[in-house]
Protein backbone atom coordinates (compact mmCIF):
# COMPACT_ATOMS: atom_id res chain seq x y z
CA UNK A 1 0.00 0.00 0.00
CA UNK A 2 1.64 3.09 -1.11
CA UNK A 3 1.28 6.52 0.78
CA UNK A 4 -1.84 8.10 -0.61
CA UNK A 5 -3.62 4.63 -0.47
CA UNK A 6 -2.26 5.08 3.75
CA UNK A 7 -3.98 8.61 3.66
CA UNK A 8 -7.00 7.77 1.73
CA UNK A 9 -7.49 4.90 4.20
CA UNK A 10 -7.33 7.60 7.18
CA UNK A 11 -9.52 10.37 5.30
CA UNK A 12 -12.86 10.92 7.36
CA UNK A 13 -16.12 11.33 6.73
CA UNK A 14 -15.75 14.72 8.04
CA UNK A 15 -12.43 15.47 6.25
CA UNK A 16 -13.99 14.99 3.08
CA UNK A 17 -15.88 18.10 3.51
CA UNK A 18 -14.86 20.30 6.74
CA UNK A 19 -11.89 20.45 4.49
CA UNK A 20 -13.83 22.34 2.15
CA UNK A 21 -14.99 24.90 4.93
CA UNK A 22 -11.60 25.82 6.09
CA UNK A 23 -11.68 29.54 7.46
CA UNK A 24 -7.98 29.93 6.71
CA UNK A 25 -7.95 27.97 3.72
CA UNK A 26 -10.81 30.59 2.25
CA UNK A 27 -8.67 33.62 3.54
CA UNK A 28 -5.97 32.08 1.94
CA UNK A 29 -7.75 32.08 -1.29
CA UNK A 30 -8.82 35.19 -0.48
CA UNK A 31 -5.44 36.54 -0.75
CA UNK A 32 -4.78 34.95 -3.39
CA UNK A 33 -7.85 36.62 -5.43
CA UNK A 34 -6.64 39.77 -4.29
CA UNK A 35 -2.73 39.25 -5.93
CA UNK A 36 -4.51 38.01 -9.01
CA UNK A 37 -7.06 40.18 -10.14
CA UNK A 38 -4.51 43.36 -9.69
CA UNK A 39 -3.80 41.83 -12.72
CA UNK A 40 -7.47 42.18 -14.54
CA UNK A 41 -7.87 44.99 -16.83
CA UNK A 42 -11.76 45.06 -16.57
CA UNK A 43 -14.24 43.99 -13.59
CA UNK A 44 -14.96 40.30 -13.88
CA UNK A 45 -18.66 39.56 -13.37
CA UNK A 46 -19.17 35.90 -12.71
CA UNK A 47 -22.85 34.33 -12.70
CA UNK A 48 -23.10 31.20 -10.56
CA UNK A 49 -25.75 29.65 -12.02
CA UNK A 50 -26.56 27.69 -9.14
CA UNK A 51 -28.89 28.66 -6.35
CA UNK A 52 -27.41 26.33 -3.60
CA UNK A 53 -24.03 28.73 -5.31
CA UNK A 54 -25.67 31.50 -4.23
CA UNK A 55 -26.53 30.16 -1.05
CA UNK A 56 -23.16 29.25 0.21
CA UNK A 57 -21.48 32.84 -1.48
CA UNK A 58 -24.19 34.47 1.21
CA UNK A 59 -23.91 32.21 4.44
CA UNK A 60 -20.05 32.19 4.17
CA UNK A 61 -20.17 36.14 3.80
CA UNK A 62 -17.57 35.01 0.38
CA UNK A 63 -18.57 38.38 -1.56
CA UNK A 64 -17.10 40.45 1.42
CA UNK A 65 -13.76 38.74 0.88
CA UNK A 66 -13.30 39.83 -2.32
CA UNK A 67 -12.27 42.90 -4.77
CA UNK A 68 -14.18 45.53 -5.87
CA UNK A 69 -13.24 44.36 -9.50
CA UNK A 70 -14.64 40.48 -8.92
CA UNK A 71 -18.83 40.65 -8.90
CA UNK A 72 -21.15 37.83 -8.32
CA UNK A 73 -24.33 37.76 -10.52
CA UNK A 74 -27.22 34.92 -9.24
CA UNK A 75 -28.30 33.06 -11.82
CA UNK A 76 -31.50 31.39 -12.31
CA UNK A 77 -30.58 27.76 -10.82
CA UNK A 78 -33.24 27.20 -8.69
CA UNK A 79 -36.00 25.08 -10.08
CA UNK A 80 -38.74 25.94 -7.47
CA UNK A 81 -38.04 29.80 -8.06
CA UNK A 82 -38.14 29.35 -12.07
CA UNK A 83 -41.88 27.21 -11.88
CA UNK A 84 -44.43 29.22 -13.60
CA UNK A 85 -47.25 30.46 -11.71
CA UNK A 86 -49.72 28.55 -14.39
CA UNK A 87 -47.51 25.12 -13.49
CA UNK A 88 -48.51 25.31 -9.87
CA UNK A 89 -52.05 26.05 -10.70
CA UNK A 90 -51.84 22.47 -12.55
CA UNK A 91 -50.71 21.24 -9.33
CA UNK A 92 -53.35 23.06 -7.58
CA UNK A 93 -56.34 22.10 -9.48
CA UNK A 94 -54.96 18.57 -9.50
CA UNK A 95 -54.83 18.29 -5.91
CA UNK A 96 -58.45 18.99 -5.66
CA UNK A 97 -59.65 16.12 -7.43
CA UNK A 98 -61.60 13.33 -5.83
CA UNK A 99 -59.83 10.31 -4.76
CA UNK A 100 -56.33 12.13 -5.87
CA UNK A 101 -52.90 12.26 -3.29
CA UNK A 102 -50.41 14.97 -5.31
CA UNK A 103 -47.06 14.55 -4.08
CA UNK A 104 -43.89 16.69 -4.53
CA UNK A 105 -40.82 17.46 -3.23
CA UNK A 106 -39.80 19.75 -0.39
CA UNK A 107 -39.85 23.44 -0.71
CA UNK A 108 -42.74 23.42 -3.34
CA UNK A 109 -45.97 23.43 -1.69
CA UNK A 110 -44.84 26.48 -0.11
CA UNK A 111 -45.04 28.43 -3.65
CA UNK A 112 -48.28 30.17 -4.15
CA UNK A 113 -49.88 30.09 -7.39
CA UNK A 114 -52.57 32.30 -8.41
CA UNK A 115 -54.89 30.94 -5.53
CA UNK A 116 -52.95 30.11 -2.67
CA UNK A 117 -50.31 27.22 -2.19
CA UNK A 118 -50.14 23.53 -1.99
CA UNK A 119 -49.66 23.87 1.61
CA UNK A 120 -53.18 25.65 1.49
CA UNK A 121 -54.66 23.11 -0.65
CA UNK A 122 -54.02 21.18 2.17
CA UNK A 123 -55.30 23.07 4.41
CA UNK A 124 -58.14 23.27 2.83
CA UNK A 125 -58.48 19.26 3.21
CA UNK A 126 -56.78 17.96 -0.15
CA UNK A 127 -54.09 15.10 -0.14
CA UNK A 128 -50.97 17.00 -0.31
CA UNK A 129 -47.47 15.31 0.48
CA UNK A 130 -44.29 16.03 -0.39
CA UNK A 131 -41.47 12.95 0.16
CA UNK A 132 -38.04 12.94 1.16
CA UNK A 133 -37.31 10.66 -2.29
CA UNK A 134 -39.62 9.87 -5.77
CA UNK A 135 -39.36 6.12 -4.61
CA UNK A 136 -41.93 7.33 -1.48
CA UNK A 137 -44.68 7.31 -4.11
CA UNK A 138 -44.41 3.82 -4.32
CA UNK A 139 -45.28 3.01 -0.87
CA UNK A 140 -48.02 5.55 -0.92
CA UNK A 141 -49.65 4.11 -3.88
CA UNK A 142 -49.37 0.42 -2.27
CA UNK A 143 -50.86 2.04 0.57
CA UNK A 144 -53.70 3.87 -1.04
CA UNK A 145 -55.21 1.88 -3.85
CA UNK A 146 -58.38 3.36 -4.14
CA UNK A 147 -56.67 6.65 -4.85
CA UNK A 148 -54.42 7.89 -7.96
CA UNK A 149 -50.90 9.41 -6.79
CA UNK A 150 -49.69 12.34 -9.00
CA UNK A 151 -46.23 12.95 -8.65
CA UNK A 152 -45.42 16.60 -9.41
CA UNK A 153 -41.84 16.28 -10.61
CA UNK A 154 -39.57 19.44 -10.32
CA UNK A 155 -35.72 20.12 -10.89
CA UNK A 156 -33.03 20.15 -12.67
CA UNK A 157 -31.25 17.79 -13.99
CA UNK A 158 -29.81 16.99 -10.74
CA UNK A 159 -34.02 15.29 -9.87
CA UNK A 160 -34.41 14.21 -13.33
CA UNK A 161 -32.95 10.76 -13.41
CA UNK A 162 -35.01 10.51 -9.77
CA UNK A 163 -37.75 10.52 -11.36
CA UNK A 164 -37.16 8.34 -13.76
CA UNK A 165 -36.42 5.73 -12.09
CA UNK A 166 -39.62 5.96 -10.60
CA UNK A 167 -41.48 6.28 -13.46
CA UNK A 168 -38.94 2.87 -14.75
CA UNK A 169 -40.11 1.08 -11.53
CA UNK A 170 -44.10 1.96 -12.52
CA UNK A 171 -43.72 1.03 -16.17
CA UNK A 172 -42.10 -2.50 -15.47
CA UNK A 173 -44.05 -3.64 -12.54
CA UNK A 174 -47.02 -1.99 -13.97
CA UNK A 175 -48.41 -0.34 -11.02
CA UNK A 176 -51.67 1.14 -12.24
CA UNK A 177 -52.21 3.81 -9.48
CA UNK A 178 -48.98 6.64 -10.10
CA UNK A 179 -49.04 8.71 -12.87
CA UNK A 180 -46.87 12.18 -13.30
CA UNK A 181 -46.97 15.91 -14.09
CA UNK A 182 -43.34 16.47 -15.68
CA UNK A 183 -41.41 20.02 -14.64
CA UNK A 184 -38.24 19.22 -15.24
CA UNK A 185 -35.75 22.11 -16.95
CA UNK A 186 -32.50 21.92 -18.47
CA UNK A 187 -30.11 24.84 -17.55
CA UNK A 188 -27.90 25.47 -20.28
CA UNK A 189 -30.76 26.70 -22.73
CA UNK A 190 -31.81 29.14 -19.55
CA UNK A 191 -27.66 30.11 -19.90
CA UNK A 192 -27.66 30.68 -23.00
CA UNK A 193 -30.78 32.81 -22.84
CA UNK A 194 -28.86 34.86 -20.93
CA UNK A 195 -26.28 35.57 -23.18
CA UNK A 196 -28.40 36.22 -26.15
CA UNK A 197 -29.82 39.33 -24.15
CA UNK A 198 -27.55 42.11 -25.63
CA UNK A 199 -27.87 44.26 -22.39
CA UNK A 200 -26.53 41.15 -19.88
CA UNK A 201 -22.75 41.85 -18.17
CA UNK A 202 -21.83 38.17 -17.49
CA UNK A 203 -17.97 37.41 -17.96
CA UNK A 204 -18.01 34.12 -17.08
CA UNK A 205 -19.71 31.37 -15.19
CA UNK A 206 -19.86 29.15 -12.13
CA UNK A 207 -21.69 26.05 -13.23
CA UNK A 208 -23.58 24.14 -11.00
CA UNK A 209 -22.50 20.67 -8.43
CA UNK A 210 -25.32 18.14 -9.34
CA UNK A 211 -26.52 19.40 -12.20
CA UNK A 212 -22.79 18.18 -13.91
CA UNK A 213 -22.75 15.44 -11.26
CA UNK A 214 -25.62 14.03 -13.40
CA UNK A 215 -24.92 15.60 -17.06
CA UNK A 216 -20.84 16.22 -16.82
CA UNK A 217 -19.04 19.14 -17.77
CA UNK A 218 -19.89 18.18 -21.47
CA UNK A 219 -23.09 20.09 -21.55
CA UNK A 220 -20.85 23.56 -20.77
CA UNK A 221 -18.66 23.31 -24.14
CA UNK A 222 -21.04 26.01 -26.05
CA UNK A 223 -20.13 28.43 -23.67
CA UNK A 224 -16.61 28.77 -24.50
CA UNK A 225 -16.61 27.76 -27.62
CA UNK A 226 -19.95 29.65 -28.84
CA UNK A 227 -20.20 32.52 -26.33
CA UNK A 228 -16.76 33.03 -25.20
CA UNK A 229 -17.27 32.78 -21.53
CA UNK A 230 -15.21 30.79 -19.34
CA UNK A 231 -17.12 28.22 -17.07
CA UNK A 232 -16.09 26.73 -13.80
CA UNK A 233 -18.05 23.47 -12.26
CA UNK A 234 -17.62 23.86 -8.58
CA UNK A 235 -18.51 21.95 -5.49
CA UNK A 236 -20.71 23.60 -3.05
CA UNK A 237 -18.43 24.11 -0.04
CA UNK A 238 -17.11 27.72 0.11
CA UNK A 239 -13.27 26.48 -0.70
CA UNK A 240 -14.51 25.48 -4.07
CA UNK A 241 -15.95 28.43 -4.82
CA UNK A 242 -13.24 30.69 -3.97
CA UNK A 243 -10.71 27.97 -5.57
CA UNK A 244 -13.16 28.46 -8.78
CA UNK A 245 -12.68 32.08 -8.91
CA UNK A 246 -9.03 31.90 -8.53
CA UNK A 247 -9.16 29.58 -11.87
CA UNK A 248 -11.88 31.90 -13.78
CA UNK A 249 -9.10 34.80 -12.84
CA UNK A 250 -6.56 32.74 -14.32
CA UNK A 251 -8.01 31.67 -17.32
CA UNK A 252 -9.09 35.19 -18.22
CA UNK A 253 -5.02 36.41 -16.96
CA UNK A 254 -3.88 33.30 -19.69
CA UNK A 255 -6.18 34.35 -22.41
CA UNK A 256 -7.87 30.86 -21.93
CA UNK A 257 -11.32 30.41 -22.36
CA UNK A 258 -13.01 26.96 -21.52
CA UNK A 259 -14.87 24.34 -19.51
CA UNK A 260 -12.68 23.35 -16.53
CA UNK A 261 -13.92 21.60 -13.49
CA UNK A 262 -12.98 22.55 -9.79
CA UNK A 263 -15.53 19.89 -8.26
CA UNK A 264 -13.34 16.84 -9.97
CA UNK A 265 -13.36 14.71 -6.94
CA UNK A 266 -17.42 14.32 -8.13
CA UNK A 267 -17.77 15.51 -11.61
CA UNK A 268 -16.59 14.12 -15.30
CA UNK A 269 -16.45 14.77 -18.23
CA UNK A 270 -19.47 12.04 -19.25
CA UNK A 271 -21.45 12.65 -15.98
CA UNK A 272 -23.75 9.62 -14.79
CA UNK A 273 -24.11 7.59 -18.11
CA UNK A 274 -26.65 5.38 -16.07
CA UNK A 275 -28.98 8.25 -15.19
CA UNK A 276 -28.71 9.73 -18.31
CA UNK A 277 -29.75 6.35 -20.49
CA UNK A 278 -32.87 5.98 -17.87
CA UNK A 279 -33.59 9.88 -18.79
CA UNK A 280 -33.43 8.94 -22.07
CA UNK A 281 -35.72 5.99 -21.57
CA UNK A 282 -38.76 8.00 -20.98
CA UNK A 283 -38.23 11.84 -21.52
CA UNK A 284 -38.06 14.14 -25.01
CA UNK A 285 -37.32 17.53 -24.78
CA UNK A 286 -40.28 20.34 -24.86
CA UNK A 287 -40.74 22.76 -27.72
CA UNK A 288 -40.57 25.60 -24.69
CA UNK A 289 -41.39 26.37 -21.45
CA UNK A 290 -41.91 29.63 -19.78
CA UNK A 291 -39.32 30.26 -16.31
CA UNK A 292 -41.02 32.04 -13.97
CA UNK A 293 -39.32 35.58 -14.09
CA UNK A 294 -37.16 35.13 -17.67
CA UNK A 295 -40.01 34.06 -19.78
CA UNK A 296 -40.19 31.46 -22.41
CA UNK A 297 -37.51 29.61 -23.36
CA UNK A 298 -37.00 26.83 -26.53
CA UNK A 299 -36.00 22.97 -25.72
CA UNK A 300 -35.58 23.91 -22.12
CA UNK A 301 -37.86 21.25 -20.36
CA UNK A 302 -38.62 17.60 -20.23
CA UNK A 303 -41.73 16.26 -21.05
CA UNK A 304 -42.94 12.03 -20.97
CA UNK A 305 -42.55 10.56 -24.40
CA UNK A 306 -45.64 9.92 -26.19
CA UNK A 307 -45.56 6.38 -25.45
CA UNK A 308 -45.94 6.98 -21.78
CA UNK A 309 -48.82 9.28 -22.40
CA UNK A 310 -51.04 6.83 -20.21
CA UNK A 311 -49.24 8.30 -16.95
CA UNK A 312 -48.89 11.70 -18.62
CA UNK A 313 -51.41 13.79 -16.05
CA UNK A 314 -50.91 16.38 -18.75
CA UNK A 315 -52.20 14.46 -21.34
CA UNK A 316 -55.02 12.40 -19.41
CA UNK A 317 -56.09 15.54 -17.62
CA UNK A 318 -55.31 17.83 -20.76
CA UNK A 319 -59.19 19.39 -20.49
CA UNK A 320 -59.29 21.01 -17.04
CA UNK A 321 -55.85 21.79 -16.86
CA UNK A 322 -55.34 25.84 -18.28
CA UNK A 323 -52.12 27.04 -20.40
CA UNK A 324 -52.83 30.60 -19.97
CA UNK A 325 -49.67 32.49 -18.70
CA UNK A 326 -49.73 34.24 -15.26
CA UNK A 327 -47.23 36.92 -14.70
CA UNK A 328 -45.83 38.16 -11.35
CA UNK A 329 -46.86 40.88 -9.15
CA UNK A 330 -45.73 44.34 -11.40
CA UNK A 331 -43.80 45.24 -8.48
CA UNK A 332 -41.56 42.39 -8.42
CA UNK A 333 -37.99 42.39 -10.32
CA UNK A 334 -37.13 38.72 -10.04
CA UNK A 335 -37.08 38.25 -13.65
CA UNK A 336 -34.46 40.74 -14.00
CA UNK A 337 -32.47 39.06 -10.63
CA UNK A 338 -32.99 35.54 -12.33
CA UNK A 339 -31.19 37.63 -15.02
CA UNK A 340 -28.30 39.07 -13.11
CA UNK A 341 -29.54 42.79 -13.88
CA UNK A 342 -30.58 43.32 -10.06
CA UNK A 343 -30.04 42.50 -6.73
CA UNK A 344 -32.36 42.02 -4.21
CA UNK A 345 -31.88 45.04 -2.42
CA UNK A 346 -32.82 46.82 -5.63
CA UNK A 347 -36.33 45.72 -5.19
CA UNK A 348 -38.75 48.08 -3.49
CA UNK A 349 -40.90 44.94 -1.89
CA UNK A 350 -37.52 43.04 -0.98
CA UNK A 351 -38.44 42.38 3.06
CA UNK A 352 -41.51 44.66 3.17
CA UNK A 353 -44.47 43.19 1.02
CA UNK A 354 -42.59 40.36 -0.06
CA UNK A 355 -40.85 38.06 2.42
CA UNK A 356 -40.43 34.20 3.06
CA UNK A 357 -43.34 33.74 5.24
CA UNK A 358 -45.28 35.88 2.00
CA UNK A 359 -43.30 35.79 -1.10
CA UNK A 360 -44.61 37.62 -3.82
CA UNK A 361 -42.06 36.99 -6.52
CA UNK A 362 -40.39 33.34 -7.61
CA UNK A 363 -36.61 34.36 -5.57
CA UNK A 364 -38.49 34.55 -2.11
CA UNK A 365 -40.00 31.28 -2.26
CA UNK A 366 -37.52 29.15 -1.99
CA UNK A 367 -34.24 28.95 0.39
CA UNK A 368 -32.13 28.67 -3.17
CA UNK A 369 -33.66 31.81 -4.38
CA UNK A 370 -31.60 34.82 -3.74
CA UNK A 371 -34.02 36.85 -1.85
CA UNK A 372 -34.60 34.30 0.33
CA UNK A 373 -30.46 34.16 0.44
CA UNK A 374 -30.07 37.60 0.90
CA UNK A 375 -33.17 38.06 3.53
CA UNK A 376 -31.99 35.16 5.49
CA UNK A 377 -28.16 36.43 5.84
CA UNK A 378 -28.65 39.66 5.92
CA UNK A 379 -28.63 42.72 3.65
CA UNK A 380 -24.89 43.27 4.24
CA UNK A 381 -23.60 43.54 0.54
CA UNK B 1 -31.23 22.27 -1.48
CA UNK B 2 -28.26 20.42 -2.75
CA UNK B 3 -26.36 19.10 -0.02
CA UNK B 4 -23.00 17.77 -0.88
CA UNK B 5 -22.33 16.52 2.50
CA UNK B 6 -20.41 12.69 1.82
CA UNK B 7 -22.02 9.76 2.96
CA UNK B 8 -20.45 6.08 3.41
CA UNK B 9 -21.96 2.84 2.57
CA UNK B 10 -22.48 0.55 5.11
CA UNK B 11 -24.46 -2.20 3.61
CA UNK B 12 -25.54 -2.96 0.20
CA UNK B 13 -28.60 -4.57 -0.66
CA UNK B 14 -28.90 -6.30 -3.99
CA UNK B 15 -31.84 -7.86 -4.14
CA UNK B 16 -33.50 -4.22 -3.31
CA UNK B 17 -30.86 -2.67 -5.37
CA UNK B 18 -30.05 -0.02 -2.36
CA UNK B 19 -27.84 0.95 -0.02
CA UNK B 20 -27.78 1.93 3.52
CA UNK B 21 -25.79 5.25 4.09
CA UNK B 22 -24.23 6.87 6.78
CA UNK B 23 -24.16 10.85 6.66
CA UNK B 24 -22.61 12.09 9.70
CA UNK B 25 -23.69 9.51 11.92
CA UNK B 26 -27.24 9.38 10.28
CA UNK B 27 -28.12 6.12 8.96
CA UNK B 28 -30.57 6.27 5.70
CA UNK B 29 -31.20 4.01 3.02
CA UNK B 30 -30.92 5.34 -0.35
CA UNK B 31 -31.45 3.08 -4.05
CA UNK B 32 -28.67 2.27 -6.63
CA UNK B 33 -31.13 2.61 -9.82
CA UNK B 34 -29.03 5.05 -10.91
CA UNK B 35 -25.45 3.01 -10.87
CA UNK B 36 -23.91 0.51 -13.03
CA UNK B 37 -24.58 -2.30 -10.90
CA UNK B 38 -21.42 -3.60 -9.17
CA UNK B 39 -19.89 -0.44 -9.28
CA UNK B 40 -20.16 0.29 -5.50
CA UNK B 41 -18.03 -1.31 -2.65
CA UNK B 42 -19.37 -1.02 1.09
CA UNK B 43 -16.99 1.63 2.71
CA UNK B 44 -17.08 3.87 -0.42
CA UNK B 45 -18.26 7.50 -0.38
CA UNK B 46 -20.91 9.04 -2.53
CA UNK B 47 -23.19 11.60 -2.48
CA UNK B 48 -27.13 11.64 -2.21
CA UNK B 49 -29.85 13.00 -3.43
CA UNK B 50 -33.71 12.74 -2.99
CA UNK B 51 -33.14 9.27 -1.73
CA UNK B 52 -30.49 8.31 -4.77
CA UNK B 53 -26.81 7.64 -4.89
CA UNK B 54 -25.66 10.06 -7.56
CA UNK B 55 -21.95 9.66 -7.63
CA UNK B 56 -18.98 7.78 -5.80
CA UNK B 57 -16.63 10.43 -4.78
CA UNK B 58 -12.99 10.24 -5.76
CA UNK B 59 -11.63 10.01 -2.52
CA UNK B 60 -7.63 10.24 -3.67
CA UNK B 61 -9.21 13.05 -5.68
CA UNK B 62 -10.63 14.91 -2.78
CA UNK B 63 -7.13 13.83 -1.14
CA UNK B 64 -5.12 15.91 -3.58
CA UNK B 65 -7.15 18.79 -3.40
CA UNK B 66 -6.99 18.96 0.66
CA UNK B 67 -3.07 18.68 0.05
CA UNK B 68 -3.17 21.81 -2.40
CA UNK B 69 -4.94 23.41 0.25
CA UNK B 70 -1.63 23.37 2.25
CA UNK B 71 -0.10 25.00 -0.53
CA UNK B 72 -2.41 27.90 -0.89
CA UNK B 73 -2.13 28.26 3.18
CA UNK B 74 1.72 28.48 3.05
CA UNK B 75 1.24 31.28 1.03
CA UNK B 76 -0.25 33.46 3.36
CA UNK B 77 1.66 35.96 5.33
CA UNK B 78 -0.14 37.27 8.03
CA UNK B 79 -0.21 40.79 6.82
CA UNK B 80 -1.54 39.98 3.53
CA UNK B 81 -4.61 38.55 5.30
CA UNK B 82 -4.68 41.50 7.82
CA UNK B 83 -4.52 43.39 4.86
CA UNK B 84 -7.30 41.52 2.67
CA UNK B 85 -9.64 40.87 5.51
CA UNK B 86 -9.76 44.12 7.01
CA UNK B 87 -8.76 46.53 4.72
CA UNK B 88 -10.12 45.16 1.95
CA UNK B 89 -12.32 47.41 -0.27
CA UNK B 90 -15.57 45.67 0.23
CA UNK B 91 -15.33 45.38 3.96
CA UNK B 92 -18.84 45.43 5.88
CA UNK B 93 -16.78 46.71 8.74
CA UNK B 94 -14.46 49.38 7.41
Amino acid sequence: MNKIDKTVKRLQLKELYSGFRDAEVIKSYAVLIHKLSKNLQKPLNIMEVCGGHTHTIMKYGLKQLLPSNINFIHGPGCPVCIMPKERINHALILSKLPDVILVTLGDMIKVPGSDGSLQDARAQGADVRFVYSPMDCIKISHDNPEKKVIFFAIGFETTTPMSAALINKVVKEKIGNIIFHINHVTIPEAMALLLEDNSHNINAFIGPSHVSVISGSKIYEPFPKIYKKPVVVSGFEPVDVMKSIVMLIEQVLDNRCEVEVEYSRSVSYDGNVQAQKLNNSYFEKREHFRWRGIGDITSSALKLKPEFSFIDAEKIYEAILPTQEINDHKLCICGDILKGKASPQNCNIFGTLCKPSHPVGSCMVSSEGACAAYYKYGDIL
Amino acid sequence: MCLCIPSKITLIDKEKNSCIVDTMGVKREASLDLMEVDTLSIGDYVLIHIGFVMNKIDTEDALTSLEAFEEVLSLMDDEELEETVHKGDNCPNE
